[in-house]
């Protein structure tokens, strides 16, 4: 029987070929997709193979590599795939945001500012912003490369005629370098701001819709929104329950079945470096590295 | 006292541990061998190759031992080792005019030149489950005949020669043949990137749309031309010697649909066609495949597109069942995130709404 | 100048016609059709169904392209700039801004799932109108305008009459002031009662905004009431043109007099 010999980091050079190209596209062209020939992958389509593709590519065997999902490396998805590159690649694994290279991630972006030289890979689910308005590619194409966007803002009327507030809560298309809509990936909005002039390179990777996108270093990238209903970000209520900690993303913590609840940072990462230096919130105790049930 | 809790890396060993288990299954019952899934499940052998896009009978047999069973499971398999697998080139294009036929049939004719051969096929049995099977079976030796010499000419070159059906359309000889996994789809698509993508498409979607054709949602007068299965050969032409070497035979089958004929102002009327191809045994699939392709030549053809069936995007966009499944199946990821943007927004709209309303927003907040 | 300009304008044709023809394989849907166009003229183009009418229409607004012949149409900077010319972008660009085009049904000029607001301000965010209070506010004059009750700014098309969609289809193509507006038989479906009232409403949209129109039609009594001038098309041919009352008060050609003949009186 055939057994496979894997290259580094499981794709073969002459796919890495393609895909650099398709990368080296759309950082010179900021927001616009890119089609590329995605490969099958040892993981689903709609389980990250995008970002896998792009991670695999771009990897080095200096390079260090954490790989966050929902904002936690110890999420499934999260594991799986760094297990994965672990595996395929060899190269150094980490969870602290600060000492990665390149940090895959799965609808969150880290709380902690990225620095130049940090490479930030999205998986993404649905590249096309203008998909749920326009179901036809043809056409969807047709508008990016017109520029005709009007019915974008047709969405957000709607949602303002509607609800008194655009209901866009993730997901939230914004304007790169001032020319192409683009879709961050279902991070929340509350992320959005992150990735305007931001020092690092952010790559967006959808394997199953076969896709790649880029917004270089510092580039503007802004939220759609009206004048008179200005974007804001989501704010919580409260703060970390764990770290104190009063402008990052919380999750929800159902803690009983009566409405028990309590909300802790989503970066995990983040989170503990707070703790580690010393900040505590309402409901603080020191998380354990292995539960009693596996 | 709320303790974040780690170990999500043990669970998942632990899983793949328990996964196994349930793979094997009772200890007592003797395992399944590879060699019994081809020779007694061969079919499912067939339909994993074909939209695992791999001819191999012992990996596929292996994919679907490894899936327990799961097809689609079996297929993302073969075809993940296919993405692995180096590619040094493309073989002639198969001459299916010269299969050794096991199984030849038309509608269109009551006799054919070579005869109609019913071969190994379920179509006249008694759909009666049989106890003796259970027992395990020792059938009679078929019936042998001396192999012929007639030619067993396609059904479609009979009615070709008298201009009766649309010549098959040709692919131009300079342009190379496109890839569908070299190059993504986009719309239009090109006859060869969309035969490939139905070659390789779920056979349950396939034969839904199929069916919604025959039903009325843009019907073309399907006739089963011919469907035909057996032997070819394949051949790679070696640039060193200069002459096309054999690699070996595959089964395949192919089916040639007689459709709704079209005319124009500068050509006469004929039958149009529809084709369908796949590895093994696969009638269900060829034909579903080729009455599928008819449809999506609506547009070709001058017809209006009007039913889903002929709708290029939807069919050729939803086809492929590993890249279906991932998605759908993706929704058991966590999505804790974008689900607590949700909750936060809708909180924010019904304390609105109740304030608008005059009504106590408490209600949540008491319980 | 810039009054010098304007009246220049209006002399100057903001549509020519030369030598149209479309045929679909042996088929002639339409031959040898010319005419001029000028700014805030109406011309009805009247014939029965297979008359080549509706191919006309769609051959001018540049959705279908000629066998032969051309269109020219004077661009917004004053340049006459052949159809057929202009890159997609730029004839799109037309279509939204330039141009309307209501269609006979309303359902295709409009999007039913979204609110009467929101198809009235679409073209506007289209050129980059970027505050919801002032597209909402000339959303909700337009509706005034076309006489739709402006409390049901947020309902959508689905929930409209009728006649209520086809002004509400019109109100869409005029919010960003059109020169030219295409109509294909507007009051076609629509009760007589309600055709009445649209027909008065687009007369009296035309005669304030100065709009040109070309308006294609069955029912001779919307030429009448609607248009300047007539084309009377048989068979993908015109037969008689001429200003509308004089063609239909005394009609040249038979085939035009027995159209005038058989309209049934009120």
């Amino acid at each position: 029987m055939n057994t496979p010999a894997y290259n580094f980091a499981y794709l073969d050079e002459q796919t890495k070929r393609m895909i650099r190209r398709a990368i080296l596209k759309a950082i010179a062209i900021p927001g616009y997709q890119v089609p590329f020939a995605s490969r099958e992958m040892p993981m689903p389509y709609g389980w990250g193979t995008g970002g896998v593709q792009v991670t695999a590519t771009i990897l080095g065997p200096n390079d260090v590599l954490n790989v966050i999902a929902q904002g936690s490396d110890d999420t499934t998805n999260a594991i799986s795939i760094r297990k994965f590159f672990a595996k395929t690649a060899g190269v150094e694994t980490t969870t602290s945001t600060a000492e990665a290279t390149v940090i895959q991630t799965r609808h969150r972006i880290p709380e902690l500012p990225l620095h130049a030289g940090q490479v930030l890979v999205y998986q993404v689910p649905i590249p096309e912003p203008l998909r749920f308005l326009e179901p036809r590619e043809i056409e969807t194409r047709r508008m990016h490369a017109l520029a005709e966007y009007g019915l974008m803002h047709v969405k957000l009327y709607e949602d303002i005629a509607r609800f008194g507030h655009i209901s866009t809560s993730y997901a939230y298309p914004v304007k790169v370098n001032a020319r192409y809509v683009m879709d961050p990936s279902p991070t929340p909005k509350f992320d959005n701001p992150k990735m305007d002039n931001c020092a690092a390179l952010q790559l967006f990777g959808a394997g199953r819709e076969k896709r790649i996108y880029a917004v270089p270093p510092y580039t503007s990238v802004v939220s759609l929104d009206f004048e008179d209903h200005p974007f804001s970000p989501y704010r919580f209520e409260a703060p970390c329950a764990l770290c104190g900690a009063e402008d990052t993303y919380l999750d929800e913590i159902v803690t009983d079945d009566r409405g028990g609840r309590m909300f802790v940072c989503s970066d995990t990462d983040y989170c503990e470096g707070r703790q580690a230096e010393g900040h505590r919130g309402s409901q603080s105790a020191a998380p354990q590295k292995e539960a009693p049930r596996g | 006292m709320y303790v974040a809790v780690k170990g999500g890396e043990r669970a998942i060993e632990n899983a793949h541990r328990l996964l196994a288990q349930e793979r094997r299954g009772d200890l007592q019952v003797p395992e399944v061998t590879l060699a019994q899934l081809s020779e007694q499940l061969a079919l499912a052998v067939d339909r994993v190759m074909s939209e695992g896009s791999l001819y191999d009978r012992e990996l596929a047999a292996l994919a679907i031992k490894q899936a327990r069973g799961d097809l689609i499971e079996a297929i993302f398999l073969l075809r993940a080792f296919r993405a692995t697998l180096p590619r040094f080139g493309a073989t002639e294009p198969v001459d299916t005019g010269r299969m050794q036929v096991r199984r030849r049939i038309s509608s269109t004719f009551k006799d054919i030149p070579g005869g109609q051969i019913l071969g190994p096929t379920f179509d006249y049995t008694h759909r009666l489950l049989d106890p003796q099977l259970a027992e395990g079976s020792v059938p009679d030796d078929p019936a042998m005949a001396e192999v012929s010499d007639t030619a067993t000419p396609r059904v479609t070159d009979i009615l070709g020669r008298d201009g009766l059906i649309e010549p098959s359309p040709q692919a131009d000889g300079d342009e190379a043949v496109g890839d569908l996994t070299r190059e993504p789809l986009s719309f239009p698509a090109d006859r060869d990137l969309r035969l490939q993508n139905l070659a390789r498409g779920d056979e349950g979607f396939l034969l839904a749309l199929g069916y919604s054709s025959q039903r009325g949602y843009g019907r073309n007068h399907p006739f089963a031309g011919e469907i035909r299965f057996g032997e070819v050969e394949a051949e790679f032409f070696a640039e060193d010697v200069g002459f096309a070497v054999p690699l070996g035979s595959i089964e395949l089958t192919e089916c040639q649909m007689v459709n709704q004929f079209k005319g124009s102002a500068s050509e006469a009327p004929c039958f149009t066609r529809g084709y369908g191809l796949a590895f093994g045994q696969s009638e269900r699939k060829t034909m579903s495949m080729a009455l599928v392709e008819r449809a999506l030549r609506a547009r070709e053809l001058g017809e209006e597109v009007l039913a889903p069936a002929q709708d290029e995007e939807f069919v050729l966009s939803h086809s492929d069942n590993v890249q279906a499944t991932g998605f759908v199946e993706h929704l058991k990821l966590p999505h804790y995130v974008d689900f607590q943007s949700e909750l936060g927004l809708l909180r924010k709209l019904r304390e609105e709404f109740f304030e608008a309303n005059g009504q106590s927003t408490l209600k949540e907040a008491a319980e | 100048m810039a009054e010098m300009k304007s009246v220049a304008d209006n002399d100057r044709p903001l549509l020519i016609a030369e030598d149209l023809a479309k045929n679909y394989g042996r088929l002639t849907a339409c031959c040898d059709v010319s005419f001029t166009l000028y700014p805030g003229e109406v011309l009805a183009v009247v014939g029965e169904s297979g008359s080549g009418k509706s191919t006309l229409l769609q051959l001018l607004s540049a959705q279908l392209v000629p066998t032969s012949g051309r269109v020219n149409y004077r661009m917004r900077d004053g340049v006459l700039r052949d159809l057929a010319s202009l890159g997609e972008a730029e004839q799109r660009f037309l279509f939204r801004t330039d141009w309307g085009y209501v269609h006979q049904d309303p359902a295709q000029g409009l999007r039913m799932a979204v609110s009467a607001g929101a198809n009235v301000g679409e073209r506007l965010m289209a050129v980059g109108w970027n505050h919801y209070g002032r597209i909402r506010h000339t959303a909700t004059s337009w509706l005034e305008r076309v006489e739709i009750d402006t409390a049901r700014i947020d309902d959508t098309p689905r929930t409209y009459s009728g006649g209520m969609r086809q002004r509400l289809q019109i109100a869409r193509n005029l919010v960003t002031e059109p020169r030219l507006v295409f109509m294909d038989e507007p009051t076609g479906g629509l009760d007589v009662s309600v055709q009445a009232r649209l027909l008065d409403l687009v007369r009296t949209l035309v005669a304030e905004l100065g709009l040109a129109a070309i308006v294609v039609t069955h029912d001779l009594a919307v030429a009448r009431l609607l248009s300047h001038r007539v084309m009377v098309m048989k068979a993908g041919r015109v037969i008689e043109t001429g200003l509308t009352d004089q063609v239909l008060d005394d009609p040249r050609e038979p085939y035009t007099q027995l159209l005038v003949s058989s309209i049934l009186p009120p």
